[in-house]
């Protein structure tokens, strides 16, 4: 019996991280990981299937942007930076796609306990690094296999990932908490996503825009990630972001975008996470 | 009544208020809020709870009971963090284990095992401790066969046993169940009931939600009864059971809602005494096994009683029904079959008594002829006792058997057939 235990506690109803921190990391790892494994042990081809789909993508874009436009030549390394600007990509946009769904595709858990609700898309998210680093050694045994050369720069890189990591958190959680009350956050996320990988230096390095355009692309926060990325990795002769940017004054703006969505998603969060059990 | 009243106040509610707004005009797109953002007026406010305030002691057995809609589901939400409330408090001791909607919140896409362990992180257990428990809830739900199964290809019954199963042997000191004896078959309340009574021993405190009065009456200690999201009436379960009865077969004007309704609830009797007799006349409250059990009930009429029909029946403590028998009012040949409102009658005999030991409940329902075809029924708890002995059996009743177990000829002697 619990006889320390019986002071009596406020209930304080359900909330996005109900319970602590130390549980919700708990169970956001253990969900992670059991999702991880149960999408490569549970098909005799597992793992294939998830970097097939980005290596089809590539082979199919490679051939598009090298023999149509003549990106290869007027690009260092095209076909590598295109792999590799695929495979983080992919990232992003898989995990918020299916962090869209995900609160309401975990009904019963919603509606039966008061399991912390930022664990579900945050569970989505990691599982999709988990995903994101596999395939990331993929990408490395191409890289050396094309005879780029690690610089120390490449040590940087997990900064980058890490921040990736927080802004498709943060979008994630957007999504999520949205869903259950707009349906409709699906099918625009869909096409968002979509026009974001054309928004971001994904198939093109910045330099290669001009005009108009490239202001637009300015103001993604993504742009001067995957713009950091490839000098840091690829070419360490690219322009980088500052340079493509015209300016490290020009990198504030998405830069204040990403702070933004950022304080964006823990206040729709917060604010979400009480009543979405209400609204499923 | 009474034997918690000194234990410590568990879950103390003050005040809770909980409406929903349901929208008139369902906007849940962002193109229709984009096109009509004054729309957000059309709501109705749906009160789920005006006001709820209540304390349960530790080691009660805590019925709440209501029609449907009545809010009794959401309150137990809101006790269970799934909610939150719009005002008021409330304040809980010691670890909770919620059990809604027949389930603990399972994953589908995961096994069993996978869910356990889950679920054993989420009440709070550390990974490892919630391994542990896996065997303990996957022997206790019988499906230790099953483990690697994804729950998507359980069957319902499965699941609920599983879900009984966690929240079992989540050991927690507050269990706050929604309707769990509406599933299932008989085994299974068997043992859900074995459940509370074990945990209840142990000072484990329950709030059942629930459609069956029979558990109310037999079990609960004390129970709320929610109508239209305020408490009705809070005490006796006997009383709360009859309330909710006569919220469910009338008006509030008092009549019949549906005149071809049997079974009308209906006070028209208190019970002034209940108890058994031995074979000298004295009152006991064991009987050995084989012994006629002497029943004596003196019944007081509320009301005229027009033709009553007095109905008793034997219980086992898990409230199934052993045997039962009607009897109707002994009169002279011509006289009418009346009692007189403030009349006493009596009920007394003696009763076969083939039972195996164990603890056993006497109830008594009492009807009449209220109209044509309207049968207005009262319910009443009349007394539990033990029957002791040294022939304990399977199931509640010994009987006299003519059989007997012999070795079969050898087939080789035997004539052919």
């Amino acid at each position: 019996m619990s006889g320390a235990g019986l002071e009596l506690r406020e209930v304080r109803g359900p909330s996005a991280l109900g319970g602590g921190w130390r549980r919700s990391l708990e169970l956001l790892y253990l969900i992670a990981t059991t999702e991880f494994r149960r999408s490569y042990l549970g098909t005799a081809l597992g793992y294939l299937w998830s970097i097939a789909r980005p290596l089809a993508l590539f082979a199919v874009l490679l051939t598009v942007f090298t023999q149509a436009f003549d990106l290869g030549d007027r690009v260092v390394n095209y076909p590598m930076l295109l792999l590799f600007n695929i495979v983080l990509f992919g990232f992003f946009q898989e995990a918020t796609t299916q962090a869209v769904s995900s609160i309401v595709s975990q009904e019963s858990v919603v509606r039966k306990t008061q399991f912390p609700r930022l664990v579900i898309p945050l569970a989505v998210v990691l599982t999709s690094a988990f995903n994101l680093a596999v395939n990331l050694v993929v990408v490395l045994v191409f890289l050396l296999v094309a005879g780029i050369s690690p610089t120390w720069t490449w040590l940087l890189f997990p900064l980058l990932l890490a921040l990736l990591f927080v802004f498709t958190t943060a979008v994630a959680m957007i999504l999520s908490a949205l869903f259950p009350r707009f349906r409709d956050t699906a099918i625009i996320w869909s096409v968002a996503a979509t026009a974001l990988f054309y928004a971001t230096p994904v198939l093109y390095p910045l330099e290669l825009v001009s005009g108009r355009l490239q202001d637009v692309l300015a103001l993604n926060p993504l742009t001067p990630l995957f713009e950091l990325a490839r000098k840091w990795v690829i070419d360490p002769d690219a322009p980088g972001p500052v340079a493509a940017a015209g300016g490290s004054a020009a990198l504030l703006v998405p830069a204040a975008i990403f702070a933004l969505v950022c304080v964006l998603a823990v206040w729709i969060f917060n604010r979400e996470a009480p009543r979405i059990a209400e609204q499923l | 009544m009474g034997l918690h009243d000194g234990a410590p106040v568990v879950i103390e509610a003050r005040g809770i208020e909980k409406s929903f707004r349901i929208p008139l005009h369902r906007v849940d797109t962002l193109k229709e809020r984009a096109l009509h953002p004054l729309a957000r007026s059309e709501y109705r406010e749906l009160h789920a709870l005006r006001g709820i305030s209540f304390d349960v002691r530790q080691g009660e057995f805590f019925g709440i009971v209501g029609r449907n809609g009545s809010g009794k589901s959401t309150l137990l939400k809101i006790m269970s963090s799934i909610y939150r409330a719009d005002a008021g408090t409330i304040r809980m001791a010691g670890r909770l284990a919620p059990f809604i909607e027949l389930g603990v919140g399972f994953n589908p896409e995961l096994t069993s095992r996978e869910n356990v362990v889950l679920n054993g992180v989420m009440m709070g257990l550390g990974r490892r401790e919630a391994q542990r428990r896996l065997d303990a809830v996957l022997d206790f739900a019988e499906l230790r066969d099953f483990a690697d199964l994804k729950l998507k290809n359980y069957s319902s019954g499965m699941m609920v046993r599983l879900a009984f199963a966690v929240m079992v042997e989540a050991d927690a000191d507050i269990m706050l169940v929604d309707e769990v004896l509406a599933v299932g078959d008989a085994a299974f309340a068997q043992k859900c009931m074995d459940v509370f009574r074990d945990k209840r021993r142990a000072g484990r405190t329950v709030v059942l939600v629930t459609h069956d009065m029979a558990t109310v009456q037999g079990f609960c200690d004390r129970a709320l009864l929610i109508h239209d999201g305020e408490i009705r009436y809070s005490g006796d379960p006997e009383e709360a059971a009859l309330q909710y009865f006569r919220l469910n077969f009338q008006g509030d004007d008092g009549r019949s809602r549906d005149p071809g309704a049997r079974g009308v609830p209906d006070v028209n009797v208190h019970v002034v005494d209940a108890w058994l007799e031995n074979e000298v006349g004295d009152r006991v409250g064991s009987v050995e096994q084989g012994d006629p059990i002497g029943l004596r009930v003196v019944l007081e009429a509320r009301q005229d009683l027009e033709a009553p029909i007095f109905g008793v029946h034997l219980l086992t403590e898990t409230g199934a029904t052993v045997f039962g028998f009607n009897r109707t009012l002994t009169v002279e040949p011509g006289a009418r079959e009346l009692v007189p409102a403030g009349r006493r009658v009596r009920i007394a005999g003696a009763i076969e008594n083939r039972l195996v030991p164990g603890r056993y409940y006497i109830h008594c329902f009492i009807a009449r002829n209220r109209t044509q075809g309207d049968l207005a029924l009262h319910f009443v708890r009349l007394l539990d006792f033990d029957v002791y002995g040294t022939r304990p059996g399977p199931g509640s009743v010994s009987v006299r058997t003519d059989v007997e177990v012999a070795i079969e000829l050898d087939p080789a002697q035997a004539p052919a057939r």
